[in-house]
């Protein structure tokens, strides 16, 4: 992995206002992964927006990480629906008007 | 611009309490949060209306004011003296913090002169900004070859590439091209989902397209070479003797181009219509009846 895209949970912490314990918990509960180099502790870039989307649901809708974790894992779900019904869609293009 | 009722977007009664206004906000939020309605611009749309609600009526201040000059907003003396002092107010505010005003409502403005108010400026953090939603619509023929194409977003010209082969339904990311950072944050993505209108006679699925070709008898049988229509131009097509109606031919290559993989292209499948002959001449009866003679043998 490219050192150059991940950031340090410290500076993550000062830039959101949040506690470095938070962070371990959002690592523990599996909802972002940190990578520890020399005793550091990093996320990748990639995971920003979904640190984003923990905080602003956590905040401003008072969702617990248990929740949190049980969104995500509807909102993939969906995603993925989603995508099968554009695939689907595209497929019945085929047979319209025939 | 129209009065808006707070107390009825958030579904309370005028003598809510502080409590029953924050239950009801919450309710609502967790309902339409943007986060959990993604590319739901009914949701998105209440969402803010929900917030301005709760903006004005959890602050105790903006209530009082609501409640007194709401419904009149567009007369009585006091409102105007009221609103000329919040504008002032505002735009003094407005130099101490970059809050975008454009999620509220013409009234929230008119009102309370935009921007949010200092007890609810949420926690100082640094957010990105919100995310833009963008359509573009092409033919099917304008996506066989990459496309350029010049966007307006936020008064800036993004000039986009859109390579040969982007699917329907398919969405891009541009990254920091969305709406601008809250507190210094990094701005917003903007993401673009490509409407593909088909008015060809080819059908696509993925990188292949489909062809449906009629076929005259006398070809079907002898065999011969035909001149089909392809993205590329008009190609030769070898018909093998006794090609059977709904038969298939696959030509390689000659379908649709894959997304950003340069000089690869999916296939082309013939579908073969044997057409049946009508109108038959004297000649071409008596001829089919002697081959039907010839056959039974």
């Amino acid at each position: 992995m490219n050192s150059t895209q991940l950031i340090a949970t410290q500076t993550l912490c000062l830039y959101y206002d949040i506690e470095i314990s938070f962070m371990d918990a959002l690592s523990n509960m599996g909802l972002i992964t940190i990578e520890i180099i020399e005793q550091n502790k990093f996320i990748h870039q990639d995971q920003i927006s979904d640190l984003e989307k923990i905080i602003r649901l956590h905040n401003e809708l008072n969702v617990n990480l248990e929740g949190i974790d049980v969104v995500f894992n509807l909102l993939k779900k969906e995603q993925e629906l989603r995508n099968e019904l554009n695939a689907l869609k595209n497929q019945l293009r085929l047979y319209e008007h025939e | 611009m129209e009065f808006i009722d707070y107390y009825k977007i958030l579904g309370i009664s005028k003598g809510a309490t502080e409590t029953e206004i924050k239950t009801a906000y919450r309710k609502l939020a967790r309902k339409y949060h943007p986060d959990l309605n993604p590319d739901n611009k009914e949701a998105e749309t209440k969402f803010k209306a929900i917030n301005e609600a709760n903006e004005v009526l959890s602050n105790p201040e903006n209530r009082k004011k609501y409640d007194k000059y709401g419904k009149d907003w567009q007369h009585g003396e006091e409102y105007e003296k009221a609103r000329r002092q919040q504008n002032e107010y505002t735009q003094n505010q407005s130099r101490q913090n970059d809050f975008s005003n454009e999620e509220y409502s013409d009234f929230f403005e008119s009102m309370f002169g935009g921007g949010r108010s200092p007890h609810n400026q949420g926690y100082g953090q640094k957010f990105k900004g919100q995310d833009y939603n963008a359509e573009l619509t092409f033919e099917l023929k304008d996506v066989y070859t990459t496309q350029s194409q010049i966007l307006t977003v936020n008064g800036e010209k993004i000039r986009l590439t859109i390579p040969a082969g982007v699917e329907n339904g398919q969405v891009i990311k541009i990254k920091e091209k969305g709406g601008v950072g809250v507190n210094g944050g990094p701005a917003g993505d903007l993401f673009i989902k490509f409407n593909i209108n088909n008015h060809t006679q080819f059908k696509r699925q993925g990188n292949d397209l489909y062809q449906n070709v009629d076929l005259d008898l006398y070809t079907s049988i002898l065999g011969g070479v035909i001149i089909i229509d392809t993205f590329d131009g008009k190609v030769k097509l070898q018909i093998k003797p006794e090609t059977k109606n709904e038969s298939k031919a696959k030509m390689k290559g000659k379908g649709f181009p894959l997304y950003k993989k340069e000089g690869e292209f999916g296939d082309m499948i013939i579908s073969y219509h044997i057409k049946i002959p009508t109108n038959l001449s004297e000649k071409e009866i008596e001829l089919f009846r002697e081959l039907q003679k010839i056959s039974s043998k």
